[in-house]
């Protein structure tokens, strides 16, 4: 409803304890989304159990951890910056937030990395050399693609979210009373941090 | 309903704890799968994800101190992707 409609009821519709069901609704199809191909993993883990674990030899366990550790990282910080903003301490909660989007582009820069050092070796989606490769590895690395991709994918638009709640919180739209937004784009956050935490040791500890 | 109630508000020091657990039980897996366990390597991460993912859900999304219906919604999705799980398993299985 638009701000005007509101004053002239006297009331606004704001309802937090809808928006988050709606929102955890929202989150239930993503936890299936990701879900289904945790599914497409353990079958094929199961058929291709060596080649698997051939996949696993050739991962960065460094670049791994320390991704998981900024992602963790960002979730705290993320969490933090709800409850400054909760206590009323606008600016120490855009502060969490900025820190919270270097940590995403962090994780974003290290998979970059990791990604390139593979397409130099010619493992990448569509690429000739995969053919020569056996074929649990080609689905080994099938798999790591999409569901890393799927991920660093929400890191992304979780980020643009975390700049649009910044932008909200500044202008004062967000605030102590009104926390939806940023609590949704919170749930969001640790959403994206689950599914690394699933990831993580699926495709980088299991050797 | 149309402002927010002020809820439960975790102290700092309980969301950093919370960080400092996730952090160690990274380092835990992240140490394990060095050690050659067989079969149970794949069950150790398993587990340790679970918990780790379990206090994300509890402090960090805040199902604790949330209405109970969300942790019922949660358990019915949880059992929705188990009938998922079960029927492929089943067909993959048995096939």
């Amino acid at each position: 409803m638009s701000e005007l409609a509101a004053a002239e009821h006297g009331h606004d519709h704001y309802d937090p304890e809808a928006n988050k069901l709606g929102f955890w609704l929202f989150l239930f199809t993503e936890l299936l989304l990701f879900g289904t191909m945790f599914i497409a993993f353990a079958m094929y883990q199961d058929m291709y159990k060596i080649e698997f674990i051939e996949g696993t030899h050739h991962q960065n366990i460094i670049l791994g951890t320390v991704n998981t550790i900024v992602l963790l990282t960002s979730s705290l910080t993320m969490a933090l910056a709800i409850q400054a903003l909760r206590r009323g301490l606008k600016t120490l909660s855009i502060a969490y937030m900025a820190f919270t989007i270097v940590c995403s582009a962090g994780f974003c820069v290290i998979k970059f990395i990791e990604w390139s050092a593979k397409y130099h070796k010619g493992i990448f989606l569509l690429n000739e050399n995969m053919d020569t490769l056996p074929k649990g590895e080609q689905v080994y690395y099938g798999l790591y693609f999409t569901m890393t991709g799927f991920h660093a994918f929400h890191v992304l638009v979780g980020a643009l979210l975390i700049i649009w709640v910044m932008v909200a919180v500044a202008k004062g739209k967000v605030h102590a009373k009104r926390l939806s937004f940023i609590d949704n784009v919170g749930l969001f956050w640790h959403l994206v941090d689950l599914v690394w935490i699933f990831l993580f040791p699926l495709f980088y500890l299991i050797r | 309903m149309s402002e927010d109630k002020s809820e439960h508000i975790m102290p700092v020091i309980g969301y950093v704890g919370i960080w400092l657990c996730l952090i160690f039980l990274t380092g835990v897996t992240v140490a394990v799968s060095f050690v050659d366990m067989q079969n149970l390597t794949l069950f150790t991460a398993l587990f340790v994800a679970t918990i780790k993912s379990t206090l994300v859900l509890l402090y960090f999304m805040h199902l604790r101190h949330d209405q109970p219906i969300i942790f019922y919604m949660i358990l019915a999705c949880l059992g929705s992707y188990a009938v998922f799980v079960i029927l492929t398993y089943s067909d993959y299985l048995y096939r």
